[in-house]
């Protein structure tokens, strides 16, 4: 097998569908690639480790995400369980097999389209196939209603990698995250999909009008409504709530956050400045309400009085944290800007998704904000060393260089 | 006075094969080459012909930019080889050793008196000055320019590099000469670092200052130890010798004899005695290798260590500068999911199924195989972690990349040489060129502004 795949790789080196064969034998083999130039060893880590190992955090979201499809979709029609089992009620085969129908789909839609277009610019444009979308292709599903029509997805998918990666050169590049790119043109282009109450429960749509209706609402949904919301603290933190398909368990965030800084592929730096950006947010709503300047009938007395800290509980704020605003490319590529960049994006998040009537999210428009921001908050950090280096050379100190001298030496030895 | 410096940020890489502290006297090598890729920037202009004799420490060829500037024949015998490449540059000079040794004795500076002129002029024409390195643009030292200070590190960190203590043993007398002469070719000091706890010869030696540096690799790298001390700024010149050369630069000037002789070490996981020879600069090196034993037919052997070194052949010969000689094996082979399996036996700073962090002390068998394809740049912050000096790495590369000279001026292009990113490059997960990177960088930069 080795053997055969070296002489196809051979057979096909310099040709057109190269880039295509050679991400798939990549795939299987790393490469009998050895150092060229500079030194001779390299470390072990490549970008598709680095990604997989992103993806690996992934998966028990994507799982629960699967469970929860199901367990959303029964609770609607029979009614929330009253004592509440893990087993009984939630790891069931009749669960799974909704999140199979369901959401298994839309990680296929958003693989195939989007590894189809970078086989596809990677065969034009003659460079090998690179590892940024198996990620994106992760998180995109993982960000979405449940019953987004696979159509729209594929549409969104199409328009993310290609505006949002390949026109700026692909990964590395990219100026914005790309699954947030795709999650903000489904939500611009097909808002109705991507807000309600009939979007986050598995037919709830189709059901609509008829008995059977069923539907839920979003935590955040319910109190940009003024309305109050059934799901206990414990139901919010473990996830079993309505909610895009990957972002509702902030344990299972939360340890995948923990595992990716752990193996310090995500940057701490951002995940804690995020952190305490809505907190530090959350908190001054919470004071304005706690110093009485709102009225009980403003229509954001309900949110900003949510307890500043239940915010990293609900919605995609965790989620968004853990795996969109650490995206190495389209975040602060210095340490110390990766503070701010952080701070901001926790900030702004709990910010718009307290102002924001029409949608009660604003995860992915503070990280989008800020992708934009980023190499600003990178320029001024490097200003920073700059201007010491500048400081430094006032007191450097330079001897002329006599020309005077060499020409004695050449004349000394002629 | 002795001051520490404590390193924090960088990574040991730990590999099997070093050398053990034996010298052994290595077969003397029947033709001597000087490659010409070792003088970074240098036209040689050729002073004899092929054919002719020459002794040693005769020049061979000079500095085409500065004819005072003479580099000189590692023994005697005849020019028997230029070989050219490309619109005929010289790439190497090969001379056939005769098997008595007939040594050019040039007539010493007396050092108490001479002035710093005096033993420029002195090393330019008897073939020391190549020895002297300068910064910026790590290239040979130019003879116009006056350095601000000159430093000497006395302390290895690269993998399975020579040590230097090891190799100055009984050299104090030289290492003094070569002292007391460079400070006259300096108004400023003359920094040595050495290893904390190291019995290094430079303790006795006088006119230096002398430092104490601590930590993981690059604390040995004295692109480190000048960003500590007293770094580099636009319009400033700093000269970097390494401890063996200011060896050859003692004697040079003590007896009047360019003794090319030098103790190398033979590392690397292929070598089967891995061990110190005392041989010569330019002798092939096959003389000693063959000696230790190689355990496979196939391996990449090198001209220096494994970050650093230029990659040579069985029929190669003994680099400049060189005072390490490593082989490992090769890498060209597929490895089956390489890229998702856990992995225990390859050096990683990450911990993604990565398991090196494990046993931080553990000795590892690397090859030259890449890990993984080239890529753009997309991980950030992880330079920063191995890289101790006070620069922006990723935001220095990617200016050498698009050539803007004023930000690769801004943020610190002077004070680099490649080999200060040999680390980021091991560790690179887009597996970009960093040292060719930085050396186009520094070479654009010397063309434009000089």
């Amino acid at each position: 097998m080795k053997e055969k795949l070296h002489q196809i790789k051979l057979k096909y080196q310099g040709k057109k569908m190269a880039p295509a064969f050679n991400a798939l034998h990549t795939f299987l083999y790393t490469p009998n690639e050895t150092t060229h130039s500079g030194g001779h060893i390299r470390g072990a880590d490549d970008l598709k480790r680095t990604m997989n190992t992103v993806i690996l955090a992934l998966v028990p979201c994507l799982l629960f995400g699967m469970f929860n499809a199901g367990y959303q979709h029964y609770s609607a029609i029979n009614g929330f369980p009253e004592s509440f089992s893990l087993f009984d009620h939630f790891l069931t085969w009749d669960n799974f097999w909704v999140g199979v129908t369901t959401v298994l789909p839309l990680v296929v839609v958003s693989y195939g389209i989007g590894l189809g277009i970078e086989f596809l610019f990677a065969v034009i444009k003659g460079h090998e196939v690179e590892e940024g979308y198996l990620v994106t292709g992760m998180l995109v599903p993982l960000i979405v209603p449940v019953d987004t029509p696979l159509w729209m997805l594929a549409i969104a998918v199409a328009f993310g990698v290609v505006i949002g990666k390949e026109v700026f050169g692909g990964t590395g590049m990219n100026i914005l995250n790309p699954a947030l790119t795709i999650r903000a043109f489904l939500f611009f282009a097909y808002p109705t999909w991507m807000s309600g109450d009939k979007v986050w429960v598995h037919e709830a749509v189709e059901r609509a009008g008829t008995a059977d209706a069923i539907s839920g609402e979003t935590v955040l949904g319910s109190l940009a409504a003024g309305s109050d919301y059934s799901y206990s603290l414990a139901d919010m933190f473990y996830g079993f709530i309505p909610g895009s398909v990957g972002e509702t368990s902030t344990l299972l965030i939360l340890l995948g956050g923990l595992f990716l800084i752990f193996s310090k592929i995500a940057s701490w730096r951002i995940m804690v400045s995020a952190v305490v950006g809505a907190l530090a947010m959350g908190l001054i709503f919470n004071g304005i309400v706690d110093a009485g300047w709102l009225p009980e009938y403003s229509k954001f007395y309900t949110l900003m009085s949510f307890p500043y800290w239940q915010h990293l509980l609900v919605g995609g704020l965790a989620f968004g944290i853990v795996f969109m605003a650490t995206d190495p490319v389209t975040g602060s590529q210095t340490n110390k800007g990766k503070w701010y960049y952080g701070f901001f994006i926790g900030f702004l998040s709990v910010m718009i998704r307290v102002f924001n009537p029409g949608y009660p999210e604003g995860v992915f428009l503070a990280i989008l904000l800020m992708n934009v921001f980023a190499p600003t908050i990178d320029h001024y950090v490097v200003r920073g060393n700059i201007k010491k280096r500048l400081k430094r050379f006032k007191t450097a100190t330079i001897y002329p260089k006599s020309s005077d001298e060499v020409d004695s030496l050449k004349t000394e030895t002629a | 006075m002795s001051k520490d410096i404590r390193i924090r940020k960088g990574l040991n890489i730990n590999l099997v094969g070093a050398a053990e502290q034996t010298i052994s006297k290595a077969v003397t090598s029947n033709v001597y080459a000087l490659n010409l890729e070792d003088f970074h920037g240098i036209t040689p202009k050729m002073l004899i012909k092929q054919g002719e004799e020459i002794k040693a420490g005769e020049p061979l060829f000079y500095n085409k930019n500065n004819e005072a500037m003479h580099f000189v024949s590692p023994v005697s015998g005849e020019l028997v080889e230029i070989v050219r490449g490309a619109r005929r540059k010289i790439l190497t000079l090969k001379i056939l050793a005769d098997k008595e040794q007939d040594y050019v004795i040039n007539k010493v500076p007396d050092l108490d008196t001479a002035d710093g002129d005096a033993i420029k002029s002195y090393l330019l024409q008897c073939g020391g000055w190549p020895f002297i390195k300068q910064r910026p643009y790590d290239v040979i030292a130019d003879p116009a320019a006056t350095p601000k200070a000159i430093f000497v590190s006395g302390y290895a960190t690269a993998p399975l590099a020579a040590n230097p203590d090891f190799i100055l043993q009984e050299k104090e007398q030289e290492v003094q000469a070569a002292i007391m002469a460079l400070s006259k070719m300096t108004p400023g000091k003359i920094h040595v670092t050495i290893g904390k706890s190291s019995s290094s010869p430079f303790k006795d030696i006088k006119g230096i200052e002398l430092h104490k540096i601590s930590g993981p690799h690059p604390a040995g790298l004295v692109g480190t130890q000048i960003n500590k001390i007293d770094p580099v700024n636009k319009g400033e010149v700093v000269w970097t010798l390494s401890p063996q050369d200011l060896v050859m630069l003692g004697e040079l000037l003590l007896t009047g004899k360019f003794n090319a002789e030098r103790i190398v070490a033979l590392a690397g996981s292929v070598v089967k005695e891995p061990k110190y020879y005392k041989t010569k600069i330019g002798a092939e090196i096959s003389t000693f290798l063959y000696a230790s034993g190689v355990k496979e037919d196939r391996f990449r052997l090198i001209n220096g260590d494994v970050l650093t070194g230029a990659k040579t052949t069985t029929e190669g010969y003994l680099g400049f500068y060189n005072n390490t000689v490593t082989a490992i094996p090769e890498g060209d082979d597929y490895e089956f999911f390489g890229w998702n399996k856990p992995v225990f036996n390859k050096i990683s700073t990450t911990r993604a199924l990565t398991f090196s962090w494990l046993q931080p002390k553990k000795k590892y068998d690397l090859d030259t195989n890449t890990n993984g394809e080239h890529r753009a740049f997309v991980v950030t912050g992880q330079y920063e972690e191995v890289f101790p000096m006070d620069i922006y790495p990723l935001q220095l590369l990617k200016a050498c990349m698009v050539k803007d000279l004023d930000e690769m001026e801004q943020l610190g292009l002077y004070e680099v040489a490649p080999e200060d990113f040999s680390l980021t490059e091991f560790i690179c997960i887009s597996k970009q060129p960093h040292q060719q990177i930085i050396r186009e960088g520094l070479d654009l930069l010397q063309k434009e502004l000089g």
